[in-house]
C-alpha cells in the first residue's frame, strides 16, 4: 500500500493509552463534521442546510415549549440508552431495546387496566414500574439466555424480538385489549388517572424524567462501587479473566441483560404513564435503537448518557419541528445520527493513533530508495 | 381449508416462495460474501432501503427498470463503502458501524424519498416465462415462470458458489475471513481486498432492496424491506456460509411470507399479527438449532469473522 | 541454484524500527551471503523478530533500507518480500487450519489462472518434498498435521514459491530434540544448494550447531557478527546478556536442595482425562502427585497437553473423567473461584490474556482475586480505600514499576506486569502454585525476582507445578519432572541426574522401556 501524499515525512503511530482528554476532543469534532457532512447532503438534495439546522435548533431549543419537549424525549432516550450502555459493557450487543421497551409499555398497561386498576395513585405507579421492569427484563432475559446457554448471537435473537413485541402489541391493541368506545387509531382505553405520571407545570413533561436520572446515578454507583459493577467491567474487557477469577459468565450475561431490558421497559412504561395514557400504535419512532446511538456517543458511561440523551432529543425534536415549519420528513434526524455514529467511529482512530513527524534524515533516506 | 393442499396451491406457493426470497437471496448472498471476508455487516436493512428507492428513483428518471437495478447496486456499493471505510481502513466496531449504516439508511431513504412515495414506477421486473423451460410441469411453472431478478439470482448464486469453492480467488476469500494474518504473510493485500468484498456485498444488498422496490411491490414507502435486511444477516448463518445453502434459507422465508398471504386469503383464521410474527420467531429458532450444531460439528464459520486486522497489532 | 556473486545475498542497512516509545530495532546492519546459515541471536525482545518482520515486508522500517545482491529495494507488503525470492517460517504458523496443504500453497502463488488446479499443485509438492526430504501428504488438512508436519508445509510453500531466501523465526521452539536435528539437517542441505537460511534463535546449542555465521542482537542492535567456529557458549551468552555470565539459572548439579519436601501431598491427580480445542482428547489419563514443598517440573514440547493440564487443575477446563484432589479435597470440575480459595494460585501461560486485563488499570489488576473478600468488599459494595491500600502495598512489596495504581496496565512492560500478578497469586499463602511459563518474554532482571519469588514459596512449603519449555529453568527449580507426549505422562524423572538427552527421548514419546526397565 502506498503512503499518501501527504503522510510523506510522517508516520503513524499507536497510542497505547489514548489520554483522557482527547476522547471528549474527538467526540465534539465528530459531532460537527457530522452537522458539515449532513448540511452537504442536504445542500446536494437542494435544500438550504442552515436554513434546515436553524428550525431545528430554534424548534428544540428556541422557546420553552420546545425545551420542554426536548425533555419529554430526553426520558426514553436515556432510559433504554442506559439500559444499551450497561449490556455494551459487558460486550453484550442488545440491540432489542425497542422491543424491551414495548414490553415493558405492555406490561406497565397490563397492570394500569387490568391488575391493579383501582388502585391509588401512590401504589400503583411503583407497581407499574415493577412491571413494565420485569416485562422488559423478560425481553431482555431470553436473548440472554439463548447466548448463555446456546451460543446464539444476541444481536440477531434481541432484534427479532424487536418486530415480534412490536406485533404482539399491535395485536394486543387491535384485537383483545382494544377500547371499544375509541374511533379512528386503534388503541386501549385511557389509564386510570392513579396510572398517569405527574407533570410539570402546564408542559408534557413528566415524573419518568427524574426515573432516568435517578437510574443514570444508580448505574453510576453500580458500575464503579460494587462488586457486581466490577465483574461487569471485567467480563467486558477479558472474558478469560473472568473465568479465571471465577466469576459466573453465564449467570451475569443473564442479569446484565434482564437489567438492560428492564430499563428500556421502564423508558415505555413512562412513555405510556407519563405521554400517552394508554397502549397505542407507534408507541415509540424508534427509541431503542437511538438509545445505541445515546450509549456509544456517551462512551458507555451513565452520567455521559444523561448529556448524550438531551442532545439527541433536540436532534429529534428539531426533526419533528422541520415537518410543521418546512414541510420536510422528520428522517432528517436518524439521517443526522447515523452520521455522527460515522465520525464518531471514524474520530476514534485519532485517539488510538498519532501522527508522528520523521526526522529529516529518516525522511530523506527513505525517498532516495523510492522507484523514480 | 380444505383446498389449501391441492397440489396447484402447492406449486403457487412454492412459485411465490422463489419470487418472495429472491430479495432476501441478494441481501443474503451480499452478507455471505462479506462475512466470507472476515466482516460482519449489520448496515444490509439500511443498504437495502437505499437500493431500493436507488431503484425506483434510476427507473422514475430513465423509464428503464434495468437503469433502476443498475442504480441500487451503485447505490448499494456506496453505502458499503461506508462501512468498509470504517471497519476496514479505521478498524472501527463492526457492530456499531453496520447499526449507524442502516440508521443512515433508514433516515436517508426517508429523507430523499420524500417526493416519490407510492408513485409507480414506469417499468418493473415482471414475469418473463422462459421459453421451453415454462412448460415443464410443476417445475417450469415454480422456477421458469418468473422474473428476470429471479433468473439472475439464480445465475448469482451458481457463481459464488463456484467462486468460492472452485477458483483461487475463492480461496483467498476464505483465507481472508480465516486467518487474515495468514493471508497477508503470503502476500494477499488484506485491506483491500476486505473493502472490496464489503463492497460488492453491498451492491448485491442493493440490488436485493430492488428486487423488492421494482420487483415484488413495485414503488417506494418508507421502510419498505420491513426487517428483511436482518433476516438476511440471520440466514447467512442458516446457511453456514453456504451460497446454495443460502438460496434454502431465503426461499424457505419466502415460503413463510407467501404462504401467510395464501393461508389468510384461504380463510384460515390466525391473527394477521402472529402470522407475521412467524419469520422471526422462525429465525430464533434456525439461529438456536444452528449454533448447536456448531458447538457440536465446527461448523464452517470464518474463524476470524468481525475481527479487525492491524499487521503491526500482531502478537 | 544460484550464481555465487561479490554482494551479500542480503543486506539491511541502517534499519530503525520503532513500536510507540519503544525502539525495536536501533540502526541495524545486517547482511548473510549466499549459501550460508546465518544465526541471529538474542534475548527475548532484543528486536530479532521485528527485523525480520521487516525483511519479510510484513513491517516497513522507519528508517534504514534492504539490499538483495547489492541491489536497493523496498518492500511494501510481504507480496513483494516474496517476488524478491525471501520467504519466512514464523514462529506461528502462517497455515489456514481448515485448508489442506496444496490449498495453503495455491493460496500465495501469483500465476495459475482462474481455477484451484490442485491436482497439478499436489504434483509438484510431492516432487519437492522427495527433493529435499520433506514429505508430507499434499491432502491432508493442516489441523489433522503434527507441528513438526506444518513446519515442513511452510518450508515446501517458500521453496514452491521460489524462495532463495529462508528466515525462520525460532523454528525448534515448538520441537521435540530429535525434530530439531532433523530439521537443523534439512537446512544445512539447502545451505549446500546455495540457498540462505537466516536462523533466529536464542538456544546457543543449536546455534553452534547449525549456523556459519552468527550475529548478536541486544537491545535492538547487532553487537558483533562472528563465524561460528572458534567461538562458544560462553562468548555468545556474554554478547546477548550484556555482563559477564553470572549463571541465568543455577547448574541443576551444584544446586544445593533443602530438603523441603514434608510428606503431604498437596495436588493429586488420578486419571484425568480432558478434551481440547479442537475437541480431541488433550489429556489422557494423567496421574501425578506433588507434596508440599516440593516442586514438580513439566516438560514438553508445545501443545502436548501442558496447557490443558494446567487448566484442568485450575477449573479452567472441565475433565471428562479422573479426579483431582487439593490438601484431600476433591476439586474435579469445581468453578476457577472455588479452586482459587481452596489456595491455588496460577500464573497463567498467557498473562494478558487470562490472568490480567489490559485495558482496566492497576487497581482493577491487584484486587482480580480477593474483590469478594473484606476488606476489599464490604456486602455488595466495593471499599475504594481498601482498593487503593491493597494496590499500592502489592505494588510495594514487589517493586513493581508503575506511574501509580490509575494506570492501565497495558503500559507496563512485560515484566512488571508479571510482577504484579505473580505477587497478587502469592499474597494469599497458597499451598498449591500452578505457574505456566512464569518467565516467558520478560526481561533478566524479572526472571531473577520471579525464580526467586518461586523458590521463596517452595521453602515455605508451598506445592509448585511447574509447566515450562526451557528445559534450563525447569532443571534449575524443579525437584522432579514430569515429561508429557500426546496428552500422556510419558515419565516422572528426578531433576538432578538425569540426563537431558532422556527427557528429550521422552518430549518425543519413546517409552522408558530402555532406561527404566528393571
Amino acid at each position: 500500500m502506498a503512503e499518501p501524499g501527504l503522510l510523506r515525512g510522517y508516520r503513524i503511530e499507536r497510542v497505547p493509552s489514548p489520554p483522557r482528554g482527547s476522547v471528549a476532543i474527538i467526540t465534539v469534532l465528530s459531532l460537527l463534521a457530522a452537522l458539515i457532512f449532513g448540511g452537504l447532503v442536504l445542500a446536494l438534495s437542494g435544500e438550504n442546510p442552515l436554513t434546515i439546522y436553524q428550525a431545528m435548533l430554534s424548534g428544540a431549543l428556541g422557546n420553552w415549549n420546545g425545551v420542554a419537549e426536548t425533555l419529554v424525549k430526553t426520558t426514553p432516550l436515556l432510559l433504554a440508552g442506559l439500559g444499551v450502555a450497561v449490556a455494551f459493557r459487558m460486550q453484550l450487543w442488545n440491540i432489542g431495546a425497542e422491543g424491551q421497551l414495548y414490553f415493558g409499555a405492555i406490561f406497565a398497561s397490563w397492570m394500569a387496566l387490568y391488575l391493579a386498576p383501582g388502585a391509588p395513585g401512590w401504589l400503583l405507579v411503583p407497581l407499574m414500574i415493577v412491571a413494565a421492569m420485569v416485562g422488559g427484563g423478560l425481553w431482555g432475559l431470553v436473548p440472554g439466555i439463548l447466548r448463555a446457554y446456546f451460543g446464539a448471537s444476541e444481536i440477531i435473537t434481541s432484534l427479532m424480538l424487536n418486530y415480534v413485541a412490536i406485533l404482539f402489541s399491535d395485536y394486543l391493541i387491535h384485537g383483545p385489549w382494544r377500547d371499544p368506545q375509541a374511533f379512528g387509531f386503534p388503541g386501549t382505553p385511557a389509564f386510570p388517572d392513579a396510572a398517569w405520571l405527574p407533570r410539570w407545570g402546564t408542559t408534557r413533561v413528566h415524573l419518568g424524567l427524574l426515573f432516568g436520572l435517578v437510574a443514570a446515578l444508580l448505574l453510576w454507583f453500580l458500575l464503579r462501587r460494587t462488586r457486581w459493577g466490577y465483574e461487569i467491567g471485567v467480563m467486558g474487557e477479558n472474558p478469560r479473566a473472568a473465568l479465571y477469577a471465577g466469576m459466573p459468565m453465564a449467570r451475569t450475561i443473564i442479569l446484565v441483560m434482564a437489567l438492560s431490558g428492564a430499563l428500556a421497559g421502564l423508558a415505555g412504561m413512562s412513555e405510556v404513564a407519563g405521554i400517552g395514557h394508554q397502549l397505542q400504535r407507534n408507541l415509540s419512532p424508534g427509541y431503542g435503537y437511538a438509545a445505541i446511538i445515546v450509549a456509544w456517543l456517551a462512551r458507555l458511561h451513565p452520567i455521559g448518557a444523561v448529556l448524550v440523551a438531551f442532545l439527541l432529543a433536540a436532534l429529534t425534536v428539531g426533526g419533528d419541528q422541520l415537518q410543521m415549519s418546512l414541510g420536510l420528513p422528520a428522517a432528517i434526524a436518524p439521517m443526522l445520527q447515523g452520521t455522527i455514529l460515522f465520525f464518531l467511529l471514524g474520530g476514534d482512530i485519532l485517539t488510538r493513533y498519532r501522527l508522528v513527524k520523521r526526522t529529516p534524515a529518516l525522511a530523506a533516506v527513505t525517498r532516495e530508495n523510492e522507484p523514480a | 381449508m380444505s383446498d389449501i393442499l391441492t397440489p396447484a396451491f402447492i406449486v403457487s406457493v412454492l412459485a411465490a416462495a422463489i419470487a418472495a426470497g429472491t430479495a432476501l437471496l441478494y441481501a443474503c448472498l451480499g452478507e455471505l460474501i462479506t462475512e466470507r471476508a472476515g466482516i460482519l455487516n449489520l448496515g444490509i436493512e439500511g443498504i437495502m432501503l437505499m437500493g431500493a428507492l436507488s431503484g425506483v428513483a434510476g427507473c422514475l428518471w430513465s423509464g428503464s427498470a434495468w437503469v433502476g437495478a443498475a442504480a441500487a447496486l451503485a447505490a448499494g456499493a456506496l453505502m458499503a463503502s461506508i462501512h468498509a471505510i470504517l471497519t476496514v481502513g479505521l478498524r472501527a466496531n463492526q457492530v456499531v458501524s453496520g447499526l449507524a449504516l442502516t440508521i443512515f439508511g433508514t433516515g436517508l431513504s426517508a429523507f430523499l424519498g420524500r417526493n416519490i412515495v407510492g408513485v409507480p414506477p414506469p417499468e418493473s421486473f415482471r414475469r418473463l416465462d422462459v421459453p421451453g423451460l415454462a412448460e415443464i410441469p410443476v417445475l417450469g411453472r415454480i422456477l421458469f415462470q418468473q422474473s428476470a431478478l429471479v433468473y439472475i439470482s439464480f445465475a448469482v448464486t451458481a457463481f459464488l458458489w463456484w467462486y468460492i469453492y472452485r477458483t483461487r480467488a475463492g480461496l483467498r476469500l476464505r483465507a481472508l475471513g480465516e486467518r487474515p494474518e495468514a493471508a497477508d504473510a503470503m502476500g494477499i493485500d488484506v485491506t483491500r481486498l476486505r473493502a472490496l468484498y464489503v463492497i460488492a456485498g453491498g451492491a448485491l444488498a442493493g440490488l436485493g432492496g430492488a428486487a423488492i422496490s421494482l420487483g415484488t411491490n413495485p414503488g417506494w414507502t418508507e421502510g419498505m424491506t420491513a426487517g428483511r435486511g436482518w433476516i438476511a444477516v440471520a440466514l447467512v448463518i442458516f446457511a453456514a456460509w453456504n451460497p446454495a445453502r443460502a438460496a434454502i434459507g431465503a426461499y424457505l422465508f419466502g415460503g413463510v411470507e407467501a404462504g401467510q398471504f395464501r393461508l389468510q386469503t384461504a380463510g384460515v383464521d390466525l391473527s394477521p399479527f402472529f402470522l407475521n410474527m412467524l419469520p422471526y420467531l422462525f429465525t430464533i429458532l434456525v439461529l438456536v438449532l444452528s449454533t448447536r450444531e456448531a458447538t457440536r460439528r465446527a461448523l464452517s464459520a470464518p474463524a476470524a469473522l468481525g475481527r479487525s486486522y492491524t499487521r503491526e497489532d500482531r502478537g | 541454484m544460484s550464481q555465487p556473486s561479490a554482494a551479500p545475498a542480503i543486506a539491511m542497512r541502517g534499519i530503525t524500527k520503532r513500536f510507540g516509545n519503544v525502539v525495536a530495532n536501533d540502526q541495524v546492519d545486517f547482511s548473510a551471503a549466499w549459501g550460508e546459515v546465518h544465526a541471529l541471536v538474542g534475548e527475548n525482545g532484543a528486536g530479532k523478530s521485528t527485523l525480520m518482520s521487516i525483511l519479510a515486508g510484513l513491517y516497513r522500517p522507519d528508517d534504514g533500507y534492504v539490499e538483495i545482491d547489492g541491489q536497493p529495494v523496498q518492500f511494501r507488503s510481504p507480496r513483494d518480500a516474496i517476488a524478491h525470492g525471501i520467504g519466512m517460517v514464523y514462529q506461528h504458523f502462517m497455515l489456514v487450519d481448515t485448508f489442506s496443504v496444496a490449498e495453503n500453497v495455491v493460496m500465495g502463488e501469483r500465476t495459475g489462472g482462474v481455477s484451484l488446479q490442485l491436482p497439478r499443485v499436489e504434483q509438484r509438492l510431492a516432487e519437492l518434498g522427495e527433493t529435499y526430504g520433506l514429505e508430507v501428504d499434499p491432502r491432508a488438512r493442516i489441523w489433522q498435521l503434527s507441528v513438526g508436519e506444518q513446519q515442513r508445509v511452510e518450508i515446501l510453500r517458500l521453496l514452491y514459491l521460489g524462495a532463495r531466501i529462508l528466515v525462520f523465526d525460532e523454528p525448534t521452539a515448538v520441537l521435540t530434540p530429535q525434530e530439531a536435528h532433523s530439521l537443523i539437517r534439512t537446512l544445512r542441505g539447502l545451505a549446500a544448494q546455495g540457498f540462505t537460511v537466516i536462523f533466529i534463535s536464542h538456544k546457543l546449542d543449536e546455534v553452534l550447531e547449525v549456523a556459519d555465521q552468527i550475529s548478536i542482537l541486544r537491545r535492538g542492535r547487532i553487537v558483533a557478527t562472528m563465524p561460528a567456529q572458534g567461538t562458544d557458549r560462553r562468548e555468545l551468552a556474554r554478547l546477548m546478556v550484556g555482563r559477564d555470565l553470572a549463571p541465568i539459572v543455577e547448574d541443576p548439579a551444584h544446586s544445593p536442595r533443602e530438603a523441603t519436601i514434608t510428606g503431604d501431598t498437596i495436588l493429586s491427580l488420578r486419571n484425568v482425562t480432558a478434551i481440547g480445542e479442537k475437541g480431541v482428547p488433550a489429556l489422557k489419563q494423567v496421574s501425578l502427585e506433588i507434596q508440599a514443598g516440593e516442586t514438580l517440573g513439566v516438560a514438553g514440547v508445545a501443545g502436548n497437553g501442558q496447557s490443558e493440564l494446567a487448566e484442568v487443575v485450575t477449573g479452567l477446563r472441565r475433565t471428562t473423567a479422573g479426579a483431582i484432589h487439593v490438601a484431600g479435597r476433591d476439586v474435579t470440575n469445581r468453578p476457577a473461584g472455588e479452586i482459587a480459595r481452596a489456595g491455588v494460585a496460577h500464573v497463567p501461560e498467557d498473562r494478558l490474556a487470562t490472568g490480567l486485563i489490559g485495558s482496566m488499570d492497576l487497581s482493577a489488576n491487584a484486587i482480580l482475586r480477593e474483590y469478594g473478600q473484606p476488606p476489599l468488599a464490604q456486602g455488595p459494595f466495593l471499599s475504594s480505600a481498601a482498593v487503593a491500600n491493597f494496590t499500592d502495598s502489592l505494588i510495594a512489596r514487589h517493586d513493581v514499576k508503575a506511574p501509580g495504581r490509575w494506570a492501565r496496565l497495558r503500559t507496563l512492560s512485560g515484566g512488571n506486569q508479571q510482577k504484579l500478578l505473580l505477587g497478587r497469586e502469592l499474597s494469599g499463602a497458597p499451598r498449591l502454585i500452578v505457574a505456566v511459563h512464569p518467565t516467558r518474554g520478560v526481561d533478566i532482571g524479572a526472571t531473577e525476582a520471579i525464580h526467586a519469588a518461586l523458590r521463596e514459596q517452595r521453602a515455605r512449603g508451598a506445592a509448585t507445578l511447574l509447566i515450562s519449555e526451557d528445559l534450563d529453568e525447569l532443571l534449575a527449580l524443579s525437584d522432579r519432572i514430569a515429561v508429557m507426549f500426546d496428552g500422556a505422562v510419558m515419565g516422572i524423572v528426578p531433576a538432578r541426574g538425569t540426563d537431558p538427552e532422556e527427557i528429550g527421548l521422552l518430549m518425543a514419546g519413546v517409552a522408558p522401556e530402555a532406561t527404566a526397565h528393571g
